[in-house]
């Protein structure tokens, strides 16, 4: 029986739970659901969830389980002397897994009997043969141990299934006929649905945070992995990145994180003011016809790709820039010798953010209580002397920490300064030169043919874990900031 | 009724018209919210605009000093001069003339800033200091004037929000009185203060009279009766009545108006 028969025949368990408890319920107030003490769907809900929710948990933990099991049992089955020179018991256990599906594979198809694919003492090469045949891939012939362990690692996970199913179908039977015999009229069920619903917020919230942590431990994992491969003083405290897979390679972060954050704050001094002035006019000054025209058409901005804005920076911005500051360019300064620069990425990048401190700040001057502009206004300041003075100082917390998260978007932006920033790491303050930034010095470690087990690959993760680090104080400070401010005029 | 308003000696000799205003209509998109009001608000005097909820005279309030312009769909007609000059003619600067005819509203509005700021807000905005030290002394002879500055005089620095809901009502009045208005209008700045504060703030308006022309919107007839020289009673965006207090409170001459005080209408 396959998993979705298992959940559906829970289902329509639940189901049945349903109308049986609801007119249990119903019985035992002779019809009249008002002498109930909840509605009579609650006790519907209570048994279906009984029946349900259990079982469902007992068929994920088993579904965890079991396969960890059989993994272990199996692998303790294999001698040492069956593992081959060079190879490790992780490799021989992923063949005896492929061998097993294989045995499943030929057995689906007709070459094998089941009773055949049991015999411990079969005859390899017709067995290999016979899975050849099936269109089984194995990468080597079977040996005897082999065959051995993923026989048993077949019948292992056999008995396991089934007794899964047995026990998801008692457990939620029992769960059905507990919450069946509790239904009566005096009983508490929308209490009891009311927990339940609890629960199921609980565990959506709490996902979301073990990702987190899980994101976070499968980082540092490899992190430290790194760290044992290469030295941390030279990661932190170096000079040059300079990887190289035949070894010996240089890898600091430090003129990575330069380049990061020298692009970021051309991005934000880009971003800021126009994205501020931009929410002043449109929650100050604009008139509602305007604004609930020129506010979407603004957000408009945040839903473009990033990778359209590369485009735009590789292809408009950049051949822009070099026309102005190039060699023979507008300007005469021959500054700058290709549209590969940090200052094409900045700008690109400022633009994309415009929207989000725009959109960010408007919401935060729009809550500034009117009272304070009237304040204002009733003593005889202008529009802009109010604005300066009294809306801006009330707003700012939130401004400031609609500043610091468009920061750790721009620390975190890939694909505009992969295509735009170039790909030296360096220090320099030119800003038309040619820089490359953690983000995409992540994305090169990783992408091609990668061995897991190399420095060169491996500091991808250590990058990655320092701008995790480095988004995550930003955006900590920034909610702090938000916070700590925000009940100022209230 | 009558007991409350022994206490503000009345007096009855006329003097300088300081606001006239003549045949003013407002709109509200296709509301009629005010209908044809003509009132003359004397200098030196306390004049308080009551009425049922709803009925004009916030709104009216507010066209004295055109702060009905920030909002957009309304619209003013009609002559409101201010010493003989219409306010709402082209050549006058509603910045100006906000200046000259200053506002306190019903809930406190402190800015978030400290208590010496904002007092010192409006001198600032216009020039009214050339130098610390005059600032200085503006901003301590409105808070003395607005009868708080003993109570702060020792935290100007301290945020202005910090204050309880009384003192920043004070507050708001020292701070409009700091830009040396001619005019001084209220909208039921008790609304929100407990009686002790309240009545604070009423001795304070009384004391102002000696300098401003105060114009105070208030639901508390009580109120009205204990602040004001001259009452204006207004219903459904009519001004039915105006006259000297006492009068309106004693002896009202429209049956609406006896309504209203004794309880009826409202």
């Amino acid at each position: 029986m396959a998993l979705s028969w298992i959940l559906l025949t829970l289902l329509a368990l639940a189901v049945l739970g349903y109308f049986a408890g609801r007119s249990r319920a119903l019985a035992s107030a002779e019809g009249d659901a008002r002498a109930l003490h909840s509605l009579p769907s609650y006790y519907g809900y209570n048994v279906a969830l009984t029946a349900l929710v259990p079982a469902l948990g007992l068929l994920i933990l088993w579904l965890l389980v079991q396969p960890l099991i059989v993994n272990n049992t199996v692998s303790g089955m294999i001698p040492d002397t069956a593992i081959a020179e060079g190879s490790d018991r992780g490799l021989v256990m992923s063949e005896v897994r492929r061998v097993a599906y294989g045995l499943d594979g030929a057995i689906a198809s007709g070459l094998l009997s089941e009773v055949q694919a049991r015999n411990a003492d079969a005859d390899i090469e017709a067995l290999t043969q016979s899975l050849k045949d099936a269109g089984q891939v194995l990468t080597q012939d079977i040996s005897k141990p082999i065959l051995l362990a993923a026989q048993k690692y077949r019948s292992m996970t056999s008995t396991g299934s089934t007794a899964m199913q047995i026990m998801v179908l008692v457990v939620a039977l029992l769960g059905a006929a507990f919450a069946y015999i509790r239904t009566h009229r005096e009983f508490r069920a929308r209490n009891v649905v009311e927990q339940g619903i609890l629960a199921l917020l609980l565990l959506a919230a709490s996902i979301a945070i073990l990702t987190t942590v899980g994101i976070v431990l499968s980082m540092l994992f490899e992190t430290m992995n790194f760290f044992q491969l290469h030295s941390w003083k030279d990661f932190f405290f170096g000079s040059t990145w300079a990887p190289n897979f035949r070894g010996g390679s240089e890898l600091s972060i430090l003129p990575l994180l330069w380049g990061t954050l020298y692009i970021s704050v051309i991005a934000l001094l880009v971003a800021v003011p126009i994205g501020l002035f931009a929410a002043i006019y449109l929650s100050e000054y604009a008139t509602g016809a305007t604004r609930s025209i020129a506010k979407p058409l603004l957000e408009i901005l945040a839903g473009i790709p990033t990778i359209v804005y590369g485009l735009f920076a590789l292809l408009t911005v950049g051949p822009a820039l070099v026309s102005l500051f190039g060699d023979g360019g507008a300007l005469g300064l021959g500054w700058m010798a290709s549209s590969n620069a940090v200052l094409t990425a900045g700008l690109v990048m400022g633009i994309m953010l415009i929207p989000f401190v725009s959109s960010l700040s408007d919401d935060i001057i729009n809550a500034v209580p009117q009272s304070m502009r009237d304040g204002s206004l009733g003593l005889g300041a202008t529009k802009s002397e109010t604005v300066r003075q009294v809306v801006l100082p009330a707003a700012l917390p939130g401004i400031v920490g609609a500043i610091l998260l468009a920061a750790s978007r721009a620390i975190g932006e890939t694909m505009i300064v992969v295509m735009a920033a170039g790909a030296i790491a360096k220090f320099s303050g030119n800003p038309f030169e040619a820089m490359t930034t953690i983000t995409t010095r992540i994305v090169s470690q990783l992408t091609g043919d990668t061995d897991f087990a190399s420095p060169e690959t491996l500091v991808a993760f250590a990058l990655g874990l320092t701008l995790f680090v480095i988004t995550l104080g930003l955006n900590i400070f920034a909610l702090y900031i938000v916070r700590k401010y925000r009940e100022q005029y209230e | 009724m009558m007991n409350d308003m022994t206490r503000v000696e009345r007096t009855v000799d006329s003097k300088a018209i300081k606001i006239a205003a003549n045949n003013v209509q407002v709109h509200y998109g296709d509301t009629h919210a005010i209908k044809d009001v003509n009132v003359e608000i004397e200098d030196k005097t306390v004049t308080a605009f009551i009425g049922p909820s709803g009925c004009g005279k916030s709104t009216f309030l507010r066209c004295l000093n055109r702060m009905n312009d920030t909002i957009d769909i309304c619209r003013v007609t009609g002559d409101i001069l201010l010493d003989g000059e219409d306010i709402y003619d082209k050549r006058v600067d509603p910045v100006q003339l906000r200046a000259k005819v200053g506002m306190v509203f019903q809930k406190p509005n402190p800015f978030p800033k400290s208590i010496y700021d904002n007092v010192a807000y409006g001198p600032r905005i216009h020039g009214l200091a050339k130098n610390k030290a005059e600032l200085d002394e503006i901003v301590e002879k409105s808070l003395r004037r607005g009868a708080i500055w003993d109570e702060v005089k020792d935290r100007l620095d301290a945020p202005g929000t910090g204050l309880s809901g009384g003192q920043q009502q004070r507050l708001c009045i020292a701070r409009a009185v700091a830009t040396e208005p001619e005019v001084l209008l209220m909208d039921e700045p008790c609304s929100a203060l407990d009686p002790i504060a309240t009545a604070q703030v009423e001795e304070l308006i009384d004391d102002l009279r000696k300098r401003y022309s105060v114009v105070i919107v208030t639901h508390s007839m009580q109120q009205a009766a204990r602040v004001s020289q001259k009452t204006a009673f207004f219903h459904l965006g009519n001004l039915v009545e105006f006259g000297e207090t006492g009068q309106i409170f004693t002896n009202p001459e429209d049956p609406r108006t006896e309504s209203y005080i004794t309880g009826r209408i409202g």
